[in-house]
């Protein structure tokens, strides 16, 4: 969520949006610039392209596709915000194309679609996320305790709530592009895993279920001290999740209990607090 | 010619709920597994499930068990269903939810810390095990966070196009990487089939692109055969506006949590639509409808909560009689019925997917819904306990398996499907592959005619443009063999299909091979003409009305019917057959679950 | 080479098929494509915070007119030397006259501030411009963050927090102070009371709302159904933590405004209204 007051990069509320299904109906003609090109160079080509009610970005893009560009190359599956594929930056906007609605944009208003910047490009709008893939791969993974003797496990829904927060990550890497933790230095993207993976990390600290302490990775090997909380992340999700409040800020006192508080770290050695 | 080579025990193609599963099951059974599929890891069509995984565990309701829930399926199926599937299915379902909470998946909780179920169309108790209305993404981030951490390879972004095999059965596959359009072989004794439905044969649709029909395809060619194909589920809430978004899904679970159909009179129709067949456990006032709710043991079902089919054609039947809403679809209403904070805590992506992208507010007014079309009963045809199919090597799990659902799916069903025999799937084919290991080899002359049928639309110059063709599709299929269908029309769509085989063969695509969609969906189409012809074909041939199948020329289910499967072939010269199979009937002991108290 | 990691690892790439060099970024020259006004955001907060900090520095430099019978400013509360105006407490030693009693104690509200969760992002967007807003490329060639020393020092935050704590209840005590009359004798009221009050509350709106305090009463717990009256305690701290920037910046004008209207009954440019 965007805090009042801030210009919102992922929210709707861009002072623009009248909402589709409003107004005059009919269609018009738009201007799209949309980068072409892959990794040995490109540049913003400029379409005309007629644009109907109710349409978001994607349709767009797709009709570009259909009539004048068939072998542009774009990435989508659900077209309604469930998969996150369909990612790229909307005006510099990093936005998922199928809930990008046309009506927030002027009629006049030349649109311009280009690929997320933090990756690198394979074609026109698909990027090599695989980045993301390696940093997934890495996160030391679950670790249940066992199960109970009748082979339930069991858990309140007050100790799930936080965790399923984060499993409601579609995985669009809107954050992972948008942090500029990585997007305006390619060279930390060795020691930094990303937003996303900061919360999955977050998540599995949090997981009721789990026994595994993964605070020092948190902050060794996943790079949590790069993060500077500027927040851009949850700016951008598309989710809703509150990245940096619920989980990145959360997971840096965590790792403070553990690294940095020597009261803290004096209460668990006496054995008073949680064992780590 | 030079490719890529792979050599593995087992290939899954597909990397849904139960390509993932097959994949975790084979590798846990030491076969060295991979991955293909067409999207990125964890986008794959499962993610838009949204209801639940139906399984008898009896969280809720101590009294449910594996009987109730193979009564409810078969009846659900209209009695077509593939006993043996439909029992395994039931019975293996609990398990395999419970080992999901092993991965890290996190289901809504009762107050007694269990996994919560919740109330869906077609089943007696409330026993779907869900995450508020996203369990299919729930249940592919575990299996996706579980197959990296066993370790299986992924081969993303990859279209497989060619089963290869001989005379022993298969030996492996070929394919392309869609981004830099070269071509990759696997050698492999067992494939896995697990690449979903055939959405996209339709204009309205809540299917992904993916759901082209591939696997049912390659299977058809590789010379398995295709039961039930007939047999297409319209859900009957789909989105209706705006346009772009028509067919998206709207969930069952609005139905289950409250949500009522009206139609533009403000009626609520479904009491005029109620089957004999059902009319023992319908709800015949709206108050005893509504009382449901709270006390499910006196009252009986809502009507909006029948089978998809009923509901769909219901809805159907209304809008034709001019009871529609303003873009042709009906009222789904929760707003005037639940709390606004109940619908958005219960309902949290139908909250966001209206907003976002109908900029409807379903808390405080209703949406607009109609049939699309939504899964295929229809698949290749398995044996039940090993998901294996006709050609030896092959297997098939999920959406692309047939016989599991009979003439149509319960909601809820589908998800459990996935991971009972996914895992069945995985675990026959590392054990075929155990087999046969050391044994096959691919055949360069197959290779190279692979890659040369790939290549073949570049080389062809002046034709037609691929998306065009696919739109011709899609419409013949809405028009001729919809919701309702009759002979007529379908004879007209068969001949249509001819036609557009031939513009398909004639089709060129622009560009180059790196990441380009029009050459992409090139080599997808004709998978998808090939499953229209079978579905056309076989609902021809079904003179009658059962679940997902309805013909308007023979409204009435035909007992005679009732034991026949239909089974799609490929002969010698390539055409498709289909041929009458008698319907595998149940042992004695199963058939009394039917005499049971409900 | 194949585009799969090798088995055993878990590492999934999207295929490149080629084995060439990694592939790079698309060639986007602008530093940013956002159409809208990002930069008003960090100006604001640029020009805010300057205003603050040279008032604040002013006033606590300037060593007179914080204290009108019975109000004392909160830049000077507590007033802990023997030279202070007034008859405040605690005293504990006499510094030399030059040095101004409120440079002892600011060292503590600076410091929360400095190292607080939601701060911490508006300096490091608008002075340090890292990002200056979302999608927007930094200056810096390089960026660790808070990796290393000084700013790994930021997770101290919380022993910060415990000193305005203390803080909150000494401003409380002065503002119940502030019901005595110039005389010492209770049951008097005046505006002066109020905004020492308001003053006092939304400070301590704005600690209790602190991530780390969040973290301390509940967060840092896996079990919340386990503990029942910190998970109750945690949903409300988390509720006002929603509201962190709204209490941060209230507190900061409440705080300036507090010594503002002490400064002007000292100088006696105004008269207290005396409500009773
Ligand atoms: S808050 Fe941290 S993780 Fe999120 S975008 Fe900013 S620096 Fe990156
Ligand atoms: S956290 Fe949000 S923005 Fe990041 S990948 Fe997940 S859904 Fe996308
Ligand atoms: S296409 Fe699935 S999120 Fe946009
Ligand atoms: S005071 Fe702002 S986070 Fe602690």
């Amino acid at each position: 969520m965007t805090e009042p007051g801030e210009p919102s990069l992922g929210g709707t509320d861009d002072g623009r949006g009248s909402g589709a299904g409003s107004g005059g109906g009919g269609g018009y003609d738009a201007t799209f610039r949309v980068w072409r090109g892959d990794a040995s160079g490109g540049d913003l080509q400029t379409f005309t392209v007629p644009v109907n009610e109710g349409e978001v970005v994607l349709d767009v893009i797709h009709r570009l596709q259909a009539t004048q560009a068939g072998d542009l190359a774009v990435r989508w599956n659900c077209k309604a915000g469930k998969c996150g594929s369909c990612s790229a930056e909307v005006n510099g906007r990093p936005r998922l194309m199928c809930l990008t609605r046309m009506s927030t944009f002027a009629e006049d208003e030349t649109v311009t679609v280009t690929p997320l910047r933090t990756f690198p490009v394979i074609r026109d709008l698909v990027t090599d996320v695989s980045y993301n893939y390696e940093k997934a791969a890495q996160i030391p993974a679950f670790t249940p305790r066992p199960r109970d003797p009748d082979g339930n496990h069991r858990m309140q829904q007050v100790d799930v709530d936080r965790p399923q927060e984060f499993r409601k990550c579609i995985e669009c890497f809107l954050c992972q592009d948008t942090c500029h933790v990585i997007r305006d230095h390619e060279d930390n993207k060795r020691a930094f895993a990303g937003p996303r993976f900061l919360i999955r990390l977050a998540e599995l600290e949090m997981h009721p279920l789990d026994v595994r302490d993964r605070r020092d990775a948190a902050q060794d090997e996943f790079g949590l001290g790069y993060c500077n909380i500027t927040k851009c992340c949850s700016e951008v999700c598309p989710e809703g999740i509150h990245l940096t409040d619920n989980g990145i800020i959360p997971l840096k006192e965590r790792v403070a209990d553990r690294r940095y508080d020597p009261l803290t770290w004096l209460g668990s050695k006496i054995g008073r607090r949680r064992p780590s | 010619m030079d490719f890529e080579r792979h050599a593995y025990d087992v290939v899954v193609v597909g990397a849904g709920g139960a390509g993932l599963r097959a994949a975790i099951a084979a590798h846990e059974a030491g076969a060295r597994t991979a991955v293909v599929c067409k999207s990125l890891l964890g986008k794959a069509h499962t993610v838009m499930a949204e209801g639940g995984i139906a399984a008898a565990m009896g969280n809720a309701w101590p009294e449910d068990g594996w009987r109730v829930h193979f009564r409810d399926t078969m009846r659900g199926g209209k009695m077509l269903n593939h006993w043996r599937m439909a029992q395994l299915h039931a019975q293996e379902a609990p398990d395999r939810v419970r080992e999901l909470e092993d991965w890290g998946a996190l289901f809504d909780r009762t107050p007694d810390g269990l996994i919560s179920q919740r109330d869906f169309g077609g089943h007696r108790f409330a026993r779907l095990a869900h995450v508020g209305d996203r369990t299919g993404l729930e249940l592919i981030r575990t299996l996706q966070q579980r197959t990296v951490a066993l370790g299986v390879d992924v081969f993303m972004e990859c279209t497989v196009t060619r089963l290869l095999t001989d005379d022993e059965g298969v030996t492996g596959a070929f394919g392309y990487w869609r981004e830099s359009g070269r071509f990759v072989a696997w050698e492999a004794p067992s494939v896995v089939l697990a690449t979903g439905g055939i959405g996209k044969a339709y204009k309205v649709t809540s299917n992904s692109w993916e759901y082209t029909g591939d696997g049912h395809s390659l299977a058809l060619q590789a010379g398995a055969g295709l039961v039930n194909m007939e047999f297409v589920q319209f859900h009957p809430t789909g989105m209706v506006w705006p346009p772009s978004v028509r067919g998206i899904l709207v969930t069952e679970s609005v139905r289950g949590d409250g949500g009522v159909l009206r139609n533009s009179a403000g009626n609520r129709f479904m009491f005029d639509y109620i089957p004999d067949y059902f009319r023992k456990e319908t709800a015949e006032t709206e108050d005893e409808a509504d009382r449901w709710y709270d006390d499910k043991k006196n009252n009986r079902r809502p009507p909006e909560l029948l089978p998809r089919d009923e509901v769909a054609r219901a809805i159907n039947s209304e809008v034709k009689a001019g009871r529609g809403s303003p873009h042709g679809g009906v009222f789904l209403d929760i707003a005037s019925r639940r709390p606004a904070e109940y619908v958005r805590r219960r309902l949290p992506s139908m909250y966001h997917q209206f907003k976002e992208l109908a900029d409807v507010d379903i808390t405080a007014e209703a949406m607009e819904v109609g049939p699309t079309c939504h899964y295929v009963m229809g698949g290749v045809e398995v044996d039940p306990d090993t998901a294996a199919a006709g050609v030896p090597g092959l297997f098939a799990a999920g959406e692309v398996a047939g016989g599991m659902h009979g003439s149509n799916r319960l909601g809820g069903n589908s998800l459990s499907d996935l991971l009972v025999f996914g895992r069945r799937a995985g675990a026959a084919a590392a054990e075929h592959a155990a087999k046969r290991s050391g044994l096959v080899a691919l055949a360069e002359e197959a290779l190279t005619d692979a890659a040369r049928a790939a290549l073949a639309p570049f080389e062809r110059e002046g034709g037609e443009n691929p998306y065009t063709v696919q739109q011709d599709l899609q419409q013949t299929m809405h028009d001729l063999v919809g919701i309702i269908r009759t002979a007529p029309e379908m004879e007209q769509a068969l001949t249509r299909i001819a036609a557009l085989r031939e513009r398909v063969a004639a089709l060129s695509v622009e560009g180059h091979r790196q990441y380009n969609p029009g050459w992409h969906l090139a080599l997808d189409l004709p998978h998808l003409l090939v499953v229209s012809e079978c579905i056309a074909r076989a609902a021809l041939e079904r003179e009658e009305s059962r679940g997902g199948h309805t013909r308007d020329d023979f409204p009435a289910a035909d007992p005679e019917w009732g034991r026949t499967n239909l089974v799609c072939s490929r002969a010698a010269d390539g055409a498709v057959t289909v041929a009458r199979r008698p319907l595998p009937q149940m042992p004695p002991e199963l058939a009394e679950v039917f005499e049971e108290a409900p | 080479m194949t585009a799969t990691a090798p088995r055993g690892t878990g590492a999934v790439t999207p295929g490149r098929g080629d084995g060439g060099p990694a592939p790079r970024r698309a060639t986007i020259a602008a530093r940013t494509l956002r159409t809208d006004r990002w930069w008003v955001q960090p100006l604001v907060t640029v020009v805010v915070l300057v205003l603050f900090i040279a008032y604040s520095s002013f006033r606590a430099f300037q060593n007179a007119y914080y204290h009108a019978e019975p109000y004392i400013s909160p830049f000077y509360s507590p007033c802990i030397t023997t030279r202070c105006e007034g008859d405040s407490f605690p005293e504990f030693f006499t510094g030399p006259a030059w040095i101004s009693p409120a440079l002892y104690i600011l060292v503590l509200p600076l410091g929360i501030r400095l190292t607080c969760y939601y701060y911490r992002k508006a300096y490091y967007r608008s002075f340090w411009l890292s990002p200056p807003a979302c999608a927007v490329a930094e200056p810096h060639r390089r960026y660790t963050g808070e990796t290393r020393l000084p700013l790994v020092g930021q997770n101290v935050h919380r022993y910060f927090l415990y000193a305005a704590l203390v803080f909150n209840v000494i401003l409380f005590y002065e503002a119940v102070r502030g019901f005595r009359d110039e005389t010492g004798e209770w049951g008097h009221m005046g505006l002066g009371t109020l905004v020492l009050l308001v003053n006092a509350v939304l400070l301590f709106l704005y600690s209790i709302s602190c991530h780390s305090c969040r973290h301390i009463v509940g967060g840092r717990l896996n079990d919340f159904s386990e503990h029942p009256l910190r998970y109750r305690a945690w949903t409300w701290v988390s509720r006002l933590n929603a509201r962190h920037m709204q209490y941060a910046w209230t507190s900061l004008f409440a705080v300036a405004f507090a010594d503002f209207y002490v400064l002007l009954l000292a100088t006696d440019t105004i008269q207290d209204v005396r409500f009773f």
